[in-house]
């Protein structure tokens, strides 16, 4: 009889994680407006509920209420297979993320991870590469020129930037040593020492990572996939009703992971200033037990964690509204002949860098 | 045997098989990206970590998306497809029946030697560790192996490359 792992806190965690990406995915929908809105000068979603807080809400009634429509000699299996694969693979990178260190209560100690595996790091790797398959199959089983074209640019976009983001990868490893997620977040803090986070010793390995991510989220200026100029709506022309909504809502889970992947490999995941300060205060000066200032200090950590993931949510769709899209060669040529030698020099540099003893 | 192993082999035939047999190439293509998931499952069982995550990444998520890239833009149908003599599909079985009897009858015998349960090292899939082996032991097939790629590296560029007076767009 096999244990199965799942059945431990680490299930209380994952289904944590999993209803928290929903629902920041969710009002991530609301975000994008208020931000749009504001940015260009409007007022934005006030109508449903106070500020517009139910606008979400009434969008998914409106997505779930709407007619399902299949195109004319579409593929139907695949066509329904597509935005689920979307979701699915939008929604797994969570797992392996570090979004709290460990609690302790009595004897029972956990991590605020899903799963501690060695290989954190290329698990997202691998799963950010799967993710643009459902775009492809649903582009391919739409039966319509304009998916398919769609469906080809978010392949060969998820290819060319896939090459650069594992090349930036690559010199946070040579700093770190380890694959791991939480051993990678846990070197960005080290008790008595100043605060040293991977943006620091990686500026540049940093900007090609975050223009990747731009990239491989099909997110404006780089969402040449749903380019609604050129391509009506991209891959997912023929979607109508959830199944569209399932492409949205993946986007914002994909915006979410890479937000949170960022945050863990550069700017020190669960880690904020004077956190050993503060726990050491609450034990010295206020007499509490170490565990318990502990669990306190995981708690602050989360918290930490996710403003930094609101932060970049909110980099990204300020981008959306601030930058207009490239043209598809100047797409290619920015990865190929810019960011794949930047990288490559990068990792050199860090070679360089770590011998001289300077990082 | 456990019952995973059990399950993902499973899934690894019948997913081969899927391959084979489906006439769509499409869906020839994604049983094959299920197959090479369930392979990734094996050497996950196996302790091999790091062999399981390149697999995913490699073959998954880059060759299998250029492989359905060129299908998509094929075209592929049922009607389309030109329908091979019977002369060279008997030849064809014949050939792989061959191939898969020469396999077996010299696999059938092969006892593995220099492993044994207690002296094996059930690290050694991890990925510091293979990153040691490859760099003491295997280094020599390992830098060979890297001039491979960067000839194959250099060969798509050539191709690539812009001939003199072509425009594209």
């Amino acid at each position: 009889m096999i244990e199965l792992p799942a059945l431990g806190w680490q299930s209380i965690v994952i289904f944590v994680v999993f209803a928290l990406s929903l629902l920041i995915a969710t009002y991530c929908t609301y975000a994008e407006r208020v931000i749009a809105a504001f940015l260009q000068d409007r007022v934005g979603p006030d109508r449903a509920g106070p500020y517009g807080l139910l606008q979400p809400l009434a969008d998914a009634v409106k997505m779930f209420t709407k007619e399902e429509f299949f195109p004319g000699g579409a593929n139907k299996a695949l066509f329904v297979f597509g935005p689920c694969l979307a979701m699915i693979t939008a929604l797994m990178s969570s797992a392996v993320i570090p979004f709290g260190n460990n609690m302790s209560f009595g004897n029972n100690a956990f991590f605020l991870q899903g799963i501690e595996v060695n290989i954190g790091m290329l698990w997202v790797f691998g799963v950010v590469s799967l993710g643009v398959y459902g775009v492809m199959i649903g582009g391919w089983a739409s039966n319509n020129k304009f998916s398919l074209l769609g469906a080809i640019r978010a392949a060969s976009q998820n290819i060319s930037y896939e090459l650069a983001m594992g090349m930036a990868l690559i010199a946070v490893l040579m700093i770190s040593g380890t694959l791991s997620l939480r051993e990678i977040t846990l070197q960005q803090s080290v008790a008595g020492e100043w605060h040293t986070w991977n943006i620091v010793k990686q500026p540049l390995g940093f900007i090609i990572f975050l223009v990747c991510a731009f990239a491989e989220t099909n997110r404006t200026p780089f969402d040449l996939p749903e380019c609604e100029t050129e391509l009506v709506g991209g891959y997912h022309t023929e979607y109508s009703s959830m199944k569209l909504g399932l492409y949205l809502f993946s986007e914002y889970v994909n915006i979410f992971v890479v937000s949170a992947v960022m945050s863990v490999l550069y700017f020190g995941g669960f880690n904020f200033p004077f956190q050993y300060e503060l726990r050491d205060w609450f034990v010295n000066s206020q007499g509490w037990e170490l565990a318990s200032a502990q669990n306190l200090i995981t708690l602050l950590g989360t918290v930490g964690l996710f403003l930094k993931i609101f932060a970049f949510i909110f980099f990204f769709m300020w981008i959306r509204w601030t930058l207009p899209r490239f043209r598809y060669d100047q797409l290619m040529r920015l990865g190929w002949t810019i960011l794949i030698p930047l990288a490559v020099f990068n990792i050199v540099l860090t070679g360089g860098l770590i011998l001289a003893g300077v990082i | 045997m456990s019952p995973l192993f059990l399950f993902l082999s499973f899934v690894a035939l019948l997913s081969a098989l899927g391959v084979v047999f489906a006439k769509n190439p499409v869906h020839s293509v994604l049983f094959l990206i299920l197959t090479f998931f369930s392979l990734s499952g094996h050497y996950l069982l196996l302790n091999a970590q790091f062999l399981a995550a390149v697999n995913i990444i490699v073959y998954a998520g880059a060759i299998m998306v250029l492989f359905l890239f060129v299908i998509m833009f094929l075209n592929l149908n049922v009607d389309t497809e030109p329908h091979k003599p019977a002369l060279a599909k008997i030849a064809a079985a014949v050939a792989g029946g061959s191939l898969l009897l020469i396999l077996v009858a010299a696999l059938k015998d092969v006892h593995p030697v220099g492993v044994t349960g207690t002296a094996f090292n059930s690290q050694i899939g991890m990925v510091d560790q293979l990153g040691l082996k490859l760099y003491t032991d295997y280094l020599l097939p390992f830098e060979l192996a890297s001039v491979l790629f960067l000839v194959a590296m250099v060969g798509a560029v050539m191709l690539g490359k812009r001939e003199v007076g072509e425009r594209n767009f």
